[in-house]
């Protein structure tokens, strides 16, 4: 199984460490990993700002890119949520479409492609409260969602689990988005936030130490709002935590 | 409640108990009873915050949504009440939904009802002409808010109607009929406590379900105290919802005629269907010998049978009731009395023909989508200077003016949580975005915002470029930011810190850790 890793330009730039724990987890399952030097973006900042136009090169770029391999897996499930609903730009090839269709969240890919049991390496015992992003939750399905009356399941919750020592809380407002919203964080900056403070005070108020999503954009978003308000949680991505980062 | 109250005939001269408990869930702008410190009826001692007013609006040009959130937000007061006010809606809707095994089969069921006769509408509409016709209703066809504004003004006209009673109705606020009303000289008394108290302040609703639900009990007093001479440091919600009720109440039995809109029209029996909580529609419809209704065209549904499945959705969505409190159906007039019903189109037909926005027209108005965006929480419904506010209206507020509102799609952050919540199951978020594109391509969309996309497109299409302006990390804190979101790292940085710099970029590690591949 070939195996092109994904490492969107924001983790890239701000957390090179996510993507170091990604590479790390799945090498730790015998996989074939390779990360395609001349990547970029998948093109979302433009798509998701209605500019389809000018995303459409990224898009190229980024089928040319990962059109060789068997999967291609990002620990981010708002860029996975683009390529596989929204990567529309460009003409539908056939190399288009199997990039789309191979391309996945890291959750996902452990959860229903490896269908991994246990993490015997990692141990994590702190409380953590879990961020569901809005993409990974209503775009991808990584869980059910507050609003449909479907029995209650959780990709992420499953795997973390099987984490040694993790106890999870409960948010009061579980899946109300954060406020980060791509460039919507900065041309509402008021309204993005004030969400964001919102939902920090929530994380406050439940007793976690720990913030634990596998969006790195949301978490960046909530850790500034944090800090500013002087809120002594953490944050940290679901793959490092199930690659055993020792917190 | 006090002692004497809980006496029955005390209650029965003055039935404060109900009184209050409606009052109270009026003026709060809230369904049911609250939860929170505000539905108290401790009159508050502090000076009380004012309330922040809507968007600006400067013509046609585009309104700035996020500025007027920003003042809303900048009212803590307001926001926090109004975001808690909301939450405790969905909330509710939420365990109504879990009561009802068949929830996701209801909203299934009623999405292809309404898309099913949207796809016939002129069929239906034929039919609910003629079996309205039968039943004794005047039925008449209004292509625009002009001509419907006009039609019910000549019936009113021909009636020498001096003043009109009506329900809610956002139809009449789509044609500005009350402005209108204004102009020709007939006095127009909303009988919606939320909506009256909007009507006396000058503003509009600004939620569709709740219309006042953005204003404290404060807000209240003071815009009593100035129109109906209430004591302005006097908040208490039973004495504000009496005197309003004591001041109303003789408007209404005078009144010459009656309005109201519909939730529902069923072409087969010719009948139409209002859902209140108040019954103030009742008095509007049955005091005066004169009934009006003025109805979008959107609105109808082929049979009787199918109403169940929306009268089942309607107020657990909106409210998390079980029902609403007067589900009447009106069949025709009553002996010595008229009724007439005014069908609108007002662009209804155009977005019909809009391939990816028609279904936008399966809307029950019922403020789930409102209720739940944590936007439009925070921002209040005003902040959106449009009829529409909140995630409905960020869809259906471009197809009235694509300028004056292009900048509405972008207040959104795509969470999709309204599109989940719709019991017509609109894809509302997923047409947020759709329009944003369709604003990208007529240029309607800031020429800086356009020219930073542009130039974003262009740098990430590129690695070695993309590289270059990533080198070491700490250029990519200066340099990411800038191409990314247009420079406005001074934006994020306002109320957040800014992310920490990392000694090196992920490339530049797995370059010098793993080699290149």
């Amino acid at each position: 199984m070939r195996v092109g890793l994904f490492i969107p330009c924001y983790v890239d730039a701000f957390h090179p460490d996510i993507g170091i724990a990604t590479l790390e987890l799945l090498e730790r399952f015998g996989l074939e990993v390779e990360y395609p030097f001349d990547q970029t973006c998948c093109g979302q900042p433009m798509a998701n700002s209605g500019c389809h136009v000018e995303s459409a090169a990224t898009e190229a770029l980024f089928v040319k890119n990962f059109q060789a391999y068997d999967y291609v897996v990002a620990p981010s499930g708002s860029c996975v949520h683009h390529v596989r609903s929204k990567l529309d730009a460009i003409e539908q090839t056939d190399a288009v479409l199997k990039v789309r269709r191979s391309t996945f969240e890291l959750v996902e890919f452990l959860h229903d492609i490896l269908k991994v049991e246990a993490f015997p390496w990692a141990e994590f015992p702190h409380r953590i409260a879990y961020h569901n992003s809005c993409n990974a939750l209503r775009g991808l399905g990584h869980a059910n969602m507050s609003e449909l009356r479907v029995e209650p399941f959780s990709k992420p919750l499953n795997l973390l689990r099987k984490v040694r020592g993790i106890e999870v809380v409960e948010l009061a407002r579980p899946d109300e988005c954060c406020g980060f919203g791509g460039t919507f964080a900065v041309f509402a900056e008021n309204i993005s936030a004030k969400m964001g403070q919102d939902k920090v005070r929530d994380q406050a108020r439940s007793g976690a130490e720990y913030v634990v999503s596998a969006d790195s954009s949301c978490l960046l978003h909530q850790q500034g709002c944090a800090e500013r308000a002087g809120v002594p949680l953490k944050y940290i991505h679901i793959a490092q935590v199930l690659n055993g980062a020792a917190a | 409640m006090s002692d004497t109250q809980k006496q029955p005939d005390a209650a029965d001269r003055m039935p404060h108990s109900k009184l209050a408990a409606r009052s109270n869930e009026s003026a709060a702008g809230n369904g049911r009873g609250l939860d929170h410190a505000e539905g108290t009826s401790h009159p508050i001692r502090v000076a009380p915050e004012p309330q922040p007013r809507g968007a600006k609006v400067h013509g046609k040009r585009p309104i700035d949504q996020t500025e007027a959130a920003g003042r809303f937000i900048d009212a803590i007061q307001h926001e926090t009440t109004h975001d808690a006010r909301l939450w405790d809606l969905r909330s509710k809707r939420d365990r109504q939904m879990h009561i009802i095994p068949e929830w996701e089969q209801l909203r299934e069921l009623a999405s292809a009802i309404k898309e099913h006769t949207l796809t016939h509408l002129d069929t239906y509409l034929d039919q609910f002409e003629q079996t309205a016709r039968a039943n004794g209703i005047h039925v008449h066809w209004a292509k625009d808010a002009e001509e419907h504004n006009k039609i019910v003004h000549g019936i009113l006209r021909d009636h020498g109607t001096k003043s009109l009673i009506k329900s809610k109705s956002m139809l009449t606020e789509e044609c500005g009929f009350r402005q209108y009303m204004a102009s020709v000289g007939i006095e127009v008394i909303e009988t919606d406590l939320g909506e009256r108290i909007q009507q006396l302040d000058d503003e509009d609703p600004s939620h569709i379900v709740v219309p006042a639900v953005h204003k404290l009990r404060t807000d209240v007093a003071e815009v009593f105290s100035r129109t109906i001479g209430t004591d302005p440091e006097n908040s208490d919600v039973h004495y504000l919802a009496e005197a309003q009720r004591e001041a109303t109440r003789p408007l209404i039995l005078n009144a010459d005629a009656g309005m109201t809109g519909a939730n529902f029209v069923v072409a087969e029996t010719g009948s139409f269907v209002v859902c209140t909580n108040e019954g103030n529609a009742d008095l509007s419809a049955n005091v005066p010998p004169l009934h009006i209704a003025s109805i979008g065209i959107e609105k109808l549904i082929p049979r009787l049978e199918d109403l169940a499945v929306f009268i089942r959705l309607l107020s657990r969505s909106a409210l998390g009731s079980p029902i609403t409190q007067y589900t009447s159906h009106f069949r025709g007039p009553r002996q010595g009395g008229e009724m007439h019903v005014v069908l609108v189109d007002n662009g209804r037909s155009a977005r019909l023909n809009l391939n990816e926005f028609w279904t936008s027209l399966k809307c029950i108005r019922c403020g789930a989508c409102m209720n739940t965006c944590p936007v439009y929480r925070r921002s209040g419904g005003l902040s959106y200077g449009a009829t529409y506010s909140g995630p409905i209206g960020l869809i259906i507020d471009p197809t009235f003016n694509r300028h004056k509102y292009s900048a509405l799609p972008f207040s959104s952050t795509l969470n999709g949580s309204c599109t989940n919540v719709c019991p017509v199951k609109i894809n509302i978020h997923e047409q947020i975005a759709a329009w944003r594109k369709v604003m990208s391509e007529n240029h309607e969309m800031p020429l800086m915002k356009k020219a930073a996309m542009k130039a974003a497109g262009a740098i990430l299409a590129h690695p070695r470029l993309y590289r270059a302006a990533i080198t070491t990390a700490d250029a990519a804190l200066n340099a990411l930011p800038r191409f990314m979101i247009y420079n406005r790292l001074n934006a994020w940085g306002k109320q957040r810190e800014v992310p920490h710099a990392p000694r090196q970029t992920f490339h530049s590690w797995y370059k010098q850790n793993r080699g290149t591949p």
